[in-house]
């Protein structure tokens, strides 16, 4: 008598998904949030930042350091916005945030080119938005030459020893780990399937307490692991289709490169799903209104992001955090990603993650079945 | 005659509030009761009871022979139960809720039973409609068959007629009574007193108590009320003239003529004896279902409201 259906759970699997079909507004939430997530995401993190503010302390006054301000001037990564007079005001400067970098040309640079002993050029970067400094610190690098290859013909050409005349030192303030844009698109996969996934149950389910149709549901037969099973699997094909277009639009549109790690990478994604769409379950039986369940889902939302290794390093966050984070599905879920399309690591490499992945969706399914309340009390 | 609901002591608090407070009802079964009460007194916490939606604090019996609350599950799946508010679902059609319905309870014949609801409804050709988008009227009949979709043995119907024009109250009526001739037996909460007599019935709850029982006529009779009616050209105008006076606890126009009650017959004539004169004229009336109820509530109202 109080065995499971699986007639009544095929009834509200049929009318779930009914009703998915007939939004429109799901569908907007389907394909339109992961397409303009990514490309505000992907782009804006991916993009080469160009013309970042530059502070100069120039201590010498020869030809060279003045050639290689005029290209620094003619470069489009840098925009020379303070010409300092002293390393302490440099300090300041990088400090407050008022430049992202600070070009240090030390005094004896000219003679030194020309006595080809490869004088040090220090390039101090803020580097708490490593996405932004990262190419530019590359191009640092080369960009110069040129311009001591034009100063140095004539007379002073045998002073161009090889590839450079001088060194460029580079010290990382704030972050001294880079993220590449590889690191970035991958992980907005976990970021946006947790985020549409989570919403949408949480919101879906608590719409049926607010509309009054829980009271429809209650006074039936059905058991809560029917209505569980019914209503999640649809979402589970949106995930499907969600994830599929996230990892195509990571392909074409940012070249991310797929090193083969497909086992992984699927069963991941499922375990990830469900587990994601379990949460919004567990919130809608605890949120008594959409509103409620939208606020719960944001404070998932921001440590997830913060703390899951998505933005930030993840080691390099403070022990507690990382002991945050990692109760956060969206970690696990990031190294599976990042490790399956450019590791191209196999099941036994990923299992860590997987496994704990697999944790989290049994310890939430069983924790929002058991929260599931039968009666409206 | 079988008891279908038989239940003792009957309650339930929201935190300090108590909601329902030691109900018993016993209704027979294939009879219409009809529960009555103003706003907030507790009759859709007491429906919700009895089908299992809300656990009670206290109370204890049988319905429909099975041990209550215990059985509670068992209870819920023979008893049909209609929302106060429209609670299907509006973004599906009147076929897919239907449908719903049919499935969920696990009936034999899902297709067979939905074609034979719309068709006893008259809504084969609107099978296709949102349910959102029909009419009170239409939404409440909706409601109703997917309540008795499973076949249930007890039928609790919360305001089922509020916002429904009258022709369509009548024949939820007809419906009604034709079930009950099956052998259904129902609970309606209702603010309507035409519908109130139409019940074999009624059960009065006020502020989580059960103050009346019985059939329209003993309700009226055991209420003690004596009710004088005066006819005569604006005669509904001396009701608030007459409400001071001592013996009278009740003076409220009728129309255009005025009914004063009372529960004291020598006192209330004495506070009529100077009115008794042209134009008016005067003849004691049996008091309406409403005239008892209003003077139920004056009576058991709390202290504070009273005095106020
Ligand atoms: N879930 C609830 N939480 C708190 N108070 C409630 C709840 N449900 C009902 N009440 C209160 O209990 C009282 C009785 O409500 P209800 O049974 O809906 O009355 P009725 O159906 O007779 O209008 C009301 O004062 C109402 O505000
Ligand atoms: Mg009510």
């Amino acid at each position: 008598m109080m065995g499971l259906s699986l007639s009544r759970m095929m009834a509200v699997l049929t009318k779930e998904f009914t009703q998915l079909v007939r939004d429109r507004l799901t569908y907007a939430m389907i394909i339109g949030i992961p397409i303009v997530q990514l490309l505000l995401f992907g782009y804006a993190i991916n993009t080469d930042p160009k013309h970042l503010p530059t502070a100069v302390l120039v201590q010498d006054q020869g030809q060279f350091s003045r050639s290689i301000l005029g290209s620094l001037q003619n470069s489009e990564y840098f925009r020379i916005v303070h010409v300092a007079r002293s390393p302490a005001e440099m300090d300041k400067l990088i400090e407050r945030g008022a430049v992202q970098f600070a070009i240090t040309i030390p005094g004896d640079f000219t003679r030194r080119v020309v006595r080809r002993d490869k004088p040090q050029i220090l390039v101090e970067a803020d580097a708490s938005d490593p996405a932004a400094t990262g190419s530019a610190v590359a191009a640092l690098s080369s960009l110069p030459i040129e311009g001591l290859k034009h100063d140095l013909k004539g007379p002073l050409a045998s002073a161009a020893p090889g590839p450079q005349p001088f060194e460029v030192v580079i010290q990382r303030r704030y972050n001294p780990e880079n993220i590449t844009s590889y690191n970035i698109v991958p992980g907005l996969v976990a970021t946006i399937l947790t985020m549409t996934l989570v919403m949408m149950t949480s919101l879906a389910m608590t719409r049926e307490t607010e509309r009054g149709t829980m009271e429809t549901l209650l006074s039936t037969p059905l058991r809560p692991i029917e209505v569980m099973v019914g209503k999640l699997t649809p979402f589970v094909v949106v995930g499907i289709i969600q994830a599929a277009l996230i990892i195509s639009m990571a392909r074409i549109l940012f070249g991310v490169p797929m090193a083969g790690g497909w086992a992984a990478l699927i069963l991941g994604l499922f375990l990830f799903i469900v587990g994601s769409l379990a949460l919004g379950f567990l919130v809608s039986t605890v949120a008594r209104n959409q509103l409620q369940a939208m606020q719960m889902s944001f404070f998932y939302f921001l440590p997830s992001i913060l703390l899951s290794g998505f933005l930030f390093p993840f080691r390099g966050m403070p022990e507690w955090a990382q002991w945050l984070g990692t109760i956060l599905p969206v970690t696990h879920m990031l190294r599976v990603v990042r490790g399956a399309m450019l590791k191209g690591v196999g099941l036994a490499e990923a299992a860590p993650s997987l496994g704990a992945l697999a944790l989290f969706v049994v310890i939430v399914a069983g924790l929002a079945v058991k929260q599931y309340r039968t009666t409206l009390d | 005659m079988t008891l279908a609901i038989d239940v003792e002591g009957l309650s339930k608090s929201f935190g300090t509030f108590k909601a329902v407070d030691n109900i018993s009802l016993q209704i027979e079964q294939g009879h219409i009761t009809g529960f009555l009460g103003p706003n907030g007194s507790g009759k859709t916490t007491s429906l919700r009871m009895l089908c299992g939606l809300l656990t009670p604090d206290t109370g204890h019996g049988q319905v429909l022979g099975l041990e209550f609350p215990r059985e509670a599950e068992a209870i819920k799946r023979q008893t049909g139960y209609m929302t106060q508010r429209f609670s299907l679902y509006e973004d599906l059609t009147i076929e897919e809720n239907l449908t719903f319905i049919a499935r969920v309870y696990r009936l034999a014949h899902v297709q067979d039973s939905v074609d034979q609801t719309l068709e006893r409804l008259g809504l084969t050709k609107r099978r296709k409609q949102l349910a959102g988008q029909l009419s009170g009227g239409w939404k409440q009949r909706l409601a109703l068959a997917a309540a008795v979709m499973h076949d249930p043995k007890l039928l609790l119907l919360d305001e089922p007629t509020a916002g429904v024009d009258p022709q369509a109250r009548r024949d939820f009526w007809d419906r009604i009574h034709g079930l009950a001739d099956e052998g259904m037996t129902v609970l309606v909460s209702t603010h309507y007193m035409d519908e109130a007599e139409r019940c074999h019935e009624i059960a009065y709850i006020f502020n989580g108590h059960l103050i009346a029982r019985g059939t329209a006529d003993q309700v009226i009779a055991e209420s003690r009320l004596v009710t004088f009616e005066a006819e005569g050209p604006r005669a509904d105008r001396l009701a608030r003239e007459l409400a001071a006076r001592p013996g009278v606890e009740m003076a409220a126009p009728f129309g255009e003529a005025l009914h004063v009650s009372g529960t004291d017959r020598a006192a209330l004539e004495a506070a009529i004896q100077s009115y008794r004169r042209e134009p008016y004229r005067w003849t004691e009336v049996q008091p309406t279902l409403e005239d008892v109820f209003i003077n139920l509530m004056r009576v058991h109202a709390p202290a504070e409201v009273k005095a106020a």
